[in-house]
């Protein structure tokens, strides 16, 4: 049975909704991990960084998260190629703790954003869109207040090149450079992204794309 | 002693923040006013009593977690 874990951090608010997600989409066992723990369970080969607003949004969204003791193991876990998601407040996480590039930068028009949104499966060689194959647009719900991409031109025109910008937005809600909504990192075992699979992952939501998402990681597990 | 740090965005980086506060002023009669950019302010007591040394830690702790260097700089002064 593949086994996914789903960090919680003070003030995460959708660790429930990722650990539904994933458990009725995949049928895989979800364990909850603290984010003070210094070690993660054996054998996990999904672990997901869930949105929210960790440590109240201060400072920077995510930033305080990002130095958690758990994230030391989160580390660890990417470079042995275990698959990563951060979702929303877990992709703002990644960027600060340096697992992905740029920054997320308070939404352009200073709206917190909550909507489905069409996305544009951009490369669906990865293994979190594999399961998409030759379906080319995704749905996904967003909702941020600071979901807008950014990184310097040098540093988007690599992740382009380098096939790493996973997500687009068709209707960027947010003011994201080149309507990026999710990326991975080079290797491709760390994904980011702003809408959220886990509010879409049953008809039932208005869209079952996300489940796509949460099975691809596992199937490649 | 006491450190000031002062954390901006860097410029070239969208401070929507600061675009607002600007078309605020501006809607209040201050036409003159231009590239206004919002910053924070973080003031702390550090134990450390040797200047160079508490610039080298202040400088550290804005590295890790005070600006995120990607889109932010930072000043920091002590007294």
């Amino acid at each position: 049975m593949t086994k996914a874990a789903v960090l919680v951090f003070p003030g995460s608010n959708c660790d429930r909704d990722c650990k539904v997600a994933i458990e009725r989409s995949t049928g895989a066992a979800v364990e909850m991990v603290w984010h003070a723990e210094t070690a993660l369970p054996a054998g996990l080969d999904l672990i997901v960084l869930p949105g929210g607003f960790s440590y109240g949004d201060y400072l920077r969204c995510g930033a305080m998260a990002a130095l958690s003791p758990v994230m030391t193991e989160v580390k660890a876990a990417a470079e042995r190629g275990v698959a990563v998601v951060g979702i929303c407040n877990g992709f703002q996480m990644l960027t600060e703790s340096h697992l992905l590039p740029g920054a997320l930068l308070r939404n352009e028009r200073l709206k917190y954003v909550c909507k489905p949104v069409t996305l544009d499966v951009v490369n669906a060689q990865t293994r979190f869109t594999a399961g998409y194959g030759a379906q080319r647009q995704a749905v996904m719900t967003v909702g941020n207040g600071e979901g807008n991409f950014f990184a310097d031109e040098a540093t988007l025109d690599r992740i382009e090149g380098e096939g790493q910008v996973v997500f687009r937005y068709i209707d960027n809600p947010n003011g994201s450079a080149r309507d990026i909504a999710g990326i991975v990192n080079a290797r491709g075992n760390v994904l980011g992204l702003m809408p959220h699979p886990d509010r879409s992952f049953e008809a039932d939501l208005g869209s079952a794309d996300g489940a796509i998402l949460f099975q691809s990681a596992l199937a490649s597990a | 002693m006491r450190a000031k740090v002062e954390v901006f965005l860097k410029p070239g980086v969208l401070d929507v923040q600061g675009k607002a506060v600007e078309q605020a002023l501006h809607g209040l009669g201050w036409g003159g006013v231009a590239d206004v950019r919002v910053g924070k302010t973080i003031e702390f007591d550090l134990a450390s009593a040797d200047p160079a040394a508490a610039e080298a830690e202040v400088k550290a702790m804005c590295e890790k977690l005070l600006a995120n260097t990607v889109i932010e700089g930072y000043r920091v002064e002590l007294a």
